[in-house]
């Protein structure tokens, strides 16, 4: 675990001759320039609409009447009395505790298995990377069909069976469970970086532990684990900053699997379906914000959620070297 | 592929009878995942083209295979209009990322300058925190601009820059020697000269990933046109259309069907002309010890 570096080089730029340092000078003007777009980007979609957002908290604002200072009022109301939120939190934590992990496993045991498949390789790694490239939505809607109780497929090879499937999407015990296998279904994503950690690793590191006389379990604990740290940590991070975001297939699922479709106003009656069990709480924070137009709430809910992200994000960053191939580090 | 078979080493594994049983286990196993793995897609279009009274049956094969569904689903909802606004939306919002993050990725990369590791970093950040955070002020913003109930907030941003963008870009950009542009530069090449003539050239495969990545996001994306445009139907794209379908159109599953599979055939056939560069990106996209 390394810092974040001093950007290397500028030690050598001293002393130099003033012809070249003039060259220097203009080449960095031109960075500046390359940049400006991207900074003022930055600027006004990130860094202004962060501190906005923690502005905003401590105002009631309704978008048609100024904002109103009301203090620490919000943050009262988010930890004491708003009712749904911590749902709609025990949900998004939920998606973290099992969608996270269960994803890494399963994207692990696909690759370990496709790492072997020596003959069709690309056929194999394909196949299993194509449904991660599905649009999400459409993803969602395929799984609510595939689930649907009533005509769905995987219910009538259930009743082939003679057993009595689940509701599954319309079942609230069951909803975040159905949005699991989802989620499984479209582990291409992590599984193509697992797979090309497991390429990198170096043969000779296997035939030295299976000389040692290393058997299985121990190859991979001593060989084949330390080589894919990095790339595990990476997965872990963005996997649970990705789960605490989760909006997408858990408003879609309610929408298709009620039947309504959730527009402005009634989004709140919809998203959540059924009984909450998938309401997730950047949803309570559309519903508050876009739907009820509490601006001033749902900044609030924002700036909590930006604490628990930031959190999670620190570990990363302090691996930001890890993004820098070391023959770039100079 | 070829190399791979060709090396002594794998002409020197003994077929003895263990490995022969791990090879049929393994290969099994892979073809029953393979087979869980294509069916979602497999019932999504078998359904598809049912007649609408057979999707209300439990029925799994279509009889008579019929595209009926594709028809009526072109008639009952605005589908080239989505499709438009979709392909609008992905276009747009992947050339103005292209013109916009090229040269910044190359100034993070290629130039010496004073804070460019503190601006890494507030790309790096601005990619990975969660959009909702943001999501208010941005919207008062573009409610005030008059350009809420359209896709522009999506598009326009993409004139000054996309952080993830850049950060693939860069991630590219540092796989390419430095001795080239150090050459051109000992040759009195100016640095868009040498982002022009030399890395551009160089980075063709790690632009056209991260011009696949924003393309695809974008025809993707869900949140977004719910929250800009979800009440101007006129500016719905092709994937926030499906999501609302079957609520306001039709509970009818063999019409929602043949619109998801609609929505997923474009994806899929630019994967299948651009996949090695897809999976070249993707791997970029991870880290390195």
């Amino acid at each position: 675990m390394t810092t974040v570096s001093a950007p290397s080089g500028r030690a050598a730029s001293h002393a130099v001759r003033p012809g070249l340092r003039r060259s220097q000078r203009r080449r960095r003007l031109t960075a500046y320039g390359m940049l400006a777009p991207a900074l003022l980007g930055l600027a006004v979609f990130f860094g202004y609409p962060l501190i906005a957002s923690i502005v905003f908290s401590f105002t009631r604002y309704n978008l048609l009447d100024d904002p109103q200072w009301i203090g620490l009022r919000n943050y009262e109301y988010l930890f004491t009395q708003d009712p749904k939120v911590w749902v709609a939190a025990g949900n998004t934590l939920w998606f973290v505790a099992f969608l996270v992990p269960v994803r890494i496993v399963c994207a692990l045991a696909v690759a370990g298995l496709l790492v072997r498949a020596r003959q069709a390789s690309g056929f194999w790694r394909t196949a299993f990377y194509l449904p991660a490239l599905v649009p999400p939505v459409a993803s969602v809607v395929a799984f609510v069909f595939l689930f649907n109780p009533g005509t769905g497929p995987v219910n009538a090879v259930i009743r082939f069976f003679g057993g009595q499937g689940p509701l599954w999407f319309n079942d609230p015990a069951l909803s975040k469970p159905s949005l699991l296998l989802l989620g499984v279904w479209v582990l291409g994503d992590i599984m193509i970086i697992f797979l090309a950690a497991l390429l990198d690793v170096p043969r000779e590191q296997y035939e030295a532990a299976e000389l040692d006389g290393a058997n299985a379990p121990q190859r991979f604990r001593y060989v084949t684990f330390p080589n894919l740290v990095p790339v595990l940590v990476f997965a872990l991070v963005t996997g649970v900053i990705a789960a605490l975001q989760y909006f997408t297939e858990a408003a879609v699922a309610s929408t298709v699997a009620l039947g309504k479709a959730s527009v402005g106003e009634g989004a709140g009656a919809v998203l959540g379906y059924p009984d909450d069990s998938l309401l997730t709480y950047t949803q309570w924070l559309y519903v508050r914000g876009f739907s009820n137009y509490q601006l001033g709430y749902a900044s609030a809910l924002a700036v909590l959620l930006f604490v628990v992200a930031a959190l999670f994000l620190v570990l990363l960053l302090r691996r930001v070297d890890a993004f820098t191939p070391e023959e770039a580090q100079g | 592929m070829s190399a791979a078979v060709l090396t002594p080493r794998a002409g020197s594994r003994r077929r003895t009878p263990g490995r022969i049983v791990a090879w049929v286990a393994e290969h099994t196993l892979l073809t029953v995942l393979l087979m869980l793995f294509a069916a979602p897609i497999v019932f999504v279009a078998l359904t598809s083209f049912m007649t609408g009274d057979q999707a209300l049956t439990s029925a799994l094969w279509p009889d008579p295979w019929s595209v009926e569904s594709y028809v009526e689903a072109f008639q009952r909802v605005p589908l080239l209009r989505w499709f438009a606004n979709s392909a609008l939306y992905a276009v747009l919002a992947t050339l103005f990322m292209l013109a916009s993050s090229i040269p910044a990725a190359y100034a993070l990369s290629r130039v010496r300058f004073r804070g460019a590791n503190a601006i890494f970093v507030a790309i790096v950040v601005a990619m990975l925190l969660p959009p909702q955070i943001t999501a208010v002020p941005l919207y008062i913003m573009w409610v005030k601009a008059g350009m809420a109930g359209t896709l522009l907030p999506l598009i326009l941003p993409n004139l000054l820059g996309d952080a993830f963008s850049i950060f693939l870009l860069r991630q590219f950009f540092l796989t390419i020697p430095r001795e080239y542009s150090d050459a051109a530069r000992v040759d009195g090449a100016s640095e868009w000269g040498i982002l022009w003539r030399v890395v551009i050239p160089m980075a063709r495969p790690g632009i056209a990933a991260a011009a696949l990545f924003l393309f695809f996001n974008s025809w993707n994306d869900y949140y977004g046109p719910l929250l800009y445009a979800s009440e101007n139907q006129d500016w719905w794209p092709v994937a926030y259309g499906l999501a609302t379908f079957r609520g306001s159109h039709s509970t009818n599953w063999n019409l929602t069907m043949a619109i998801t599979m609609l929505v997923m055939v474009p994806v899929v056939l630019i994967f299948f002309f651009a996949q090695r560069v897809f999976v070249e990106g993707i791997t970029l996209t991870g880290v390195k010890g």
